[in-house]
């Protein structure tokens, strides 16, 4: 009998899910007293670079939630505002001397804003298609027309233009295409390993709206990796969105029915990893997870990121194993927030370099947020511009064709600032250059 | 509490969108790194050099105290506007003007980051050395109105050393400039020196004129950790000694090893009770030469364990650690008083003697940590306000902080400067004559005493038995 023979339906399913999972800025008074406040955050926060004001950076956000918290200070529009210009990218989380979750504290404060007045209009709006999947199947399978009719036809200020879980405002804003047969009705569920499929560790494969919806390619590319490698490979069926956009729109509840419906489908069989392919996601059904604790906790541990797993598994000597090839392109990279500051840095890189076809070079301020920070980009667009234009400035002097990166969401925004900068550079996962470098493989 | 009539003046300045009164904002700009907090009336974000000067005329008239601000990092309250009016903030003023490299030297606004500047001009192959901790958001005019150091000045110098010329806005809202982009020049009085370290109360610096070197073609970074703070101080005077300035000589004691330690992953064997981190620079072919002899010298004092940076990665984890002190100390205490007393060198071991009584002697727990090579040592009282007693006995300690500094023929700061956390001690340190001479100076130049009052001295000076 197969080792990935599907397992009994999850329990939880069962269950009456509990509340209260969910930290309140209360819950964070320790981390929030131990704000120093140094300053150092001045020197990662992307938001506060553009925009230079102390309401922006971490600091100024630590101030603000204590003064909510000790009541000094209201719940008003500005309130709203101050916690709406976050990119959550965790970076100044990640440099504080004393570990201040400002990413966390910012969340539990959109919490705490949607909890005293009720949804905000964009986070219904947000909230409400992403966590029926179901409906975008809908919308993306009416295709392309569709796509056109929704972007091109809708007046600017319609309340349609939000109904996708990534930013679709702006008129001159680069669009992926919705493409009209998501991935996970282009390949089976569970493509087995050619040879001694059951002594190999099954990998789930947690694809992400993005991946799903709007770059199928990605996807196309990790599954012909695994056949490279002959690693089996599992995709759940009923899997959803991974809940980062809810929980960045304050919107517990929400993430709570995807975290459920995510638990479940990942529960059917057991599994070694679950790998994602999108950094945020990654973050979402990782550190998110986790910090819910229980059955979402244990689903968490699991997830593991694509590039690292394919390191372990030995890729990186695989590749340079591979037949040369005479000419080459040159590729720089972009370090997406959620896997730099988990520390992920090398893994990508190294699987760059050993690709035959491909001379990697660093640009400049690798390192810095793109400026997407999901729904930031959507109501601080201007902003979020500013942030990918210095990116395309170290995207320029690198002299690179291509910008590879880890994260669906990261390259959308790093080919809007290349397309506003007029450059001819292409964005694109690493996958999708491994994947192109790799011999085919037959069945 | 400002007039609206002020206010539309001021938004006439600078234009609405650069002025706030918000409370939010209000909030947000009243602290910096010493933790306390001031609310100002307004806060306002200038462009130019004549607009600081409009402001600084209609707050003489109108009788409005200004607060000059770059990062809000600095530690003894520099920035913080104690009787409310405005803060001014440089955070727009963040151009890099010009890089001279037949002359060796730049122009900048006050408002650009520290770090920014530095890789600006390294990438032309010239240095700038300054270095205090803040370096990757502080900025170069407020380094300059505190008169920054950091680990390099052992070597290299403190921040007034690389101002040689400034564009000041004078408190009664003048434009004046000092010094030049020459590096000699004695016509006059030396009021770039006056200015560089007088914590924005006797101008607004609005242009910076700073001299560069050569940048060191290598560096080699060293940790040597010793089983005893002697052994350590000891070490400190024996490298000297030997006739090698390196680049820094940092040092940190047990307790602080021990709160690095919680904070981040740095692994050091308990054996080790001091760390000193040294940084050679030269050329590439003689620092090898100078690591081995600096081994060999402090070898006979107690090493535990030497590291030595092989790669750039390397010795910037050897940074890291020093870097991360200075906030991990929470896990002591909650709260501290961050004192940066300078000793001469040869006095260190005795000043972490006295240190080390003053600590018993209050039963309160004394990190010390800092710029060892010249005798700046970082003397960090750790409290828990909400104890009681608890702020009156680090009063005490510090006062006597300060009394064993002045005995050993030190000074109450090396770099940190006196904002108002240490205006109330300076008559320990200066003669009587000599505060009187600084407040005349301040009367003369700022006769109402708009612009940042409280630092340094104290808006009522203390009266003298």
């Amino acid at each position: 009998m197969s080792k990935h023979k599907p397992a009994r339906a999850h329990t939880t399913l069962d269950k009456p899910k509990g509340t209260g999972r969910h930290k309140t800025l209360e819950d964070f008074r320790q981390q929030i007293d131990a704000c120093v406040k140094c300053g150092a955050c001045q020197a990662h926060c992307a938001v506060y670079k553009a925009m230079k004001r102390e309401s922006t950076v971490a600091r100024g956000k630590i101030a603000i939630a204590h003064a909510l918290l000790d009541k000094q200070a209201p719940v008003d529009k500005r309130f709203v505002l101050d916690m709406s210009q976050c990119l959550l990218c965790g970076s100044c989380h990640d440099k504080c001397p004393n570990l201040v979750p400002t990413d966390e504290i910012v969340m539990a404060a959109r919490r705490e804003i949607a909890e005293r007045q009720g949804l905000s209009s964009f986070g219904k709006a947000l909230t409400g298609v992403i966590k029926r999947p179901k409906l975008m199947n809908l919308l993306a399978k009416s295709g392309g027309k569709f796509e056109k009719v929704i972007f091109r036809k809708v007046p600017d200020h319609s309340g349609l233009r939000l109904r996708f879980p990534v930013p679709f405002i702006a008129k001159d804003r680069y669009i992926p295409e919705i493409t009209p047969k998501p991935f996970r009705e282009r390949v089976p569920e569970y493509i087995p390993a050619r040879c001694d499929n059951d002594t190999k560790p099954l990998s789930a494969f947690f694809t992400g709206c993005m991946i799903n919806f709007t770059y199928p390619e990605i996807g196309e590319a990790l599954v012909k990796i695994f056949r490279f490698l002959d690693l089996p490979l599992w995709i759940p069926p009923n899997q959803g969105c991974c809940g980062l956009p809810a929980h960045a729109a304050g919107d517990a509840a929400t993430v709570d029915q995807l975290a459920n419906a995510n638990v479940s489908a990942f529960g059917a069989r057991s599994v070694a990893t679950v790998i994602t392919a999108c950094a945020s996601c990654n973050a979402g059904i990782g550190k998110h997870y986790r910090a819910m604790e229980g059955e979402y906790a244990e689903l968490g541990k699991q997830a593991e990121d694509v590039l690292v797993f394919l390191v372990r598994q030995g890729l990186v000597e695989k590749l340079r194993a591979l037949p040369q090839v005479e000419t080459s392109t040159r590729v720089t990279y972009h370090d997406p927030c959620h896997l730099r500051t988990q520390g992920i840095t090398a893994e990508p890189r190294a699987l760059l370099q050993a690709t035959p076809g491909i001379e990697f070079v660093e640009m400049e301020g690798a390192d810095r947020c793109c400026g997407l920070g999901g729904t930031f980009s959507v109501y601080h667009y201007d902003t979020s511009r500013t942030i990918g234009a210095r990116k395309a400035d170290g995207i320029k002097s690198s002299a690179a064709k291509l910008v590879a990166s880890a994260c669906p969401g990261c390259i959308m925004q790093l080919q809007d600032s290349i397309n506003h900068a007029g450059l001819k550079q292409r964005a694109c996962h690493v996958l999708e250059l491994i994947a192109q470098a790799l011999p085919s493989v037959e069945d | 509490m400002l007039d609206q009539r002020v206010i539309r003046t001021l938004e006439e300045i600078v234009g609405p969108e650069n002025i706030t009164t918000h409370p939010t904002d209000m909030l947000c700009y009243s602290y910096d790194a010493t933790q306390q907090s001031f609310l100002p009336d307004a806060v306002i974000f200038p462009a130019d050099t004549e607009q600081i000067s409009l402001i600084m005329k209609l707050a003489n008239v109108e009788n409005v105290p200004v607060y000059p601000r770059g990062a809000g990092s600095g530690f003894t309250g520099g920035s913080l506007p104690l009787s409310g009016g405005i803060v001014l903030v440089t955070s727009r003023m963040d151009q890099i003007l010009e890089i001279d490299e037949d002359n060796l030297v730049a122009r900048v606004q006050p408002g650009v980051v520290t770090e920014h500047f530095q890789q600006a001009v390294e990438k032309l192959g010239l240095f700038y050395p300054p270095d205090p901790a803040s370096l990757k958001f502080s900025t170069l005019g407020g380094n300059a109105a505190e008169c920054a150091g950091g680990p390099r000045c052992v070597k290299y110098g403190v921040t007034k050393d690389y101002i040689i010329g400034l564009e000041v806005v004078t408190p009664q809202g003048d434009i004046i400039r000092t010094g030049g982009t020459t590096m000699k020049g004695v016509v006059g009085y030396d009021l770039t020196k006056l200015m560089v370290g007088s914590e924005g109360t006797l101008g607004i610096m609005t242009e910076l004129i700073i001299k560069l070197l050569p940048l060191p073609e290598a560096k080699k970074t060293m940790l040597i950790m010793f089983d005893s703070i002697d052994g350590a101080a000891q070490a400190v005077s024996a490298i000297i000694r030997g006739k090698i300035i390196p680049t820094t000589l940092e040092f940190m004691d047990a307790a602080t090893i021990e709160c690095v330690r919680k904070a981040t992953d740095l692994d050091v064997p308990a054996t080790a009770k001091a760390v000193l981190i040294v940084e050679v620079d030269g050329e590439a072919q003689v620092l090898d030469r100078h690591t081995a002899r600096i081994s060999e010298i402090v070898q006979p004092l107690g090493v535990v364990e030497t590291r030595i940076a092989q790669t750039p990665a390397q010795s910037e984890e050897l940074w890291k650690v020093r870097r991360s002190v200075s906030a991990s100390l929470r896990n002591v205490n909650p709260d501290k008083f961050n004192e940066d007393i300078c000793v001469p060198r040869s006095k260190v071991p005795d000043m972490i003697r006295r240190v080390d009584e003053i600590s018993k002697r209050y039963s309160i727990p004394i990190v010390n940590f800092g710029h060892a090579g010249d005798g700046n040592i970082h003397v960090n009282i750790m409290v828990d306000r909400k104890k009681e007693g608890e702020l009156e006995k680090a009063e005490s300690a510090i006062k006597d902080v300060f009394s064993a500094t002045l005995e050993l023929g030190g000074t109450m700061s090396g770099e940190h400067g006196v904002g108002n956390t240490k205006a109330p001690y300076i008559y320990m340190e200066l003669d009587p004559a000599a505060v009187a001479y600084m407040q005349t100076i301040k009367n003369a130049l700022d006769p109402k005493n708009i612009l940042n009052p409280g630092k340094i001295l104290l808006e009522q000076p203390i009266e003298l038995a």
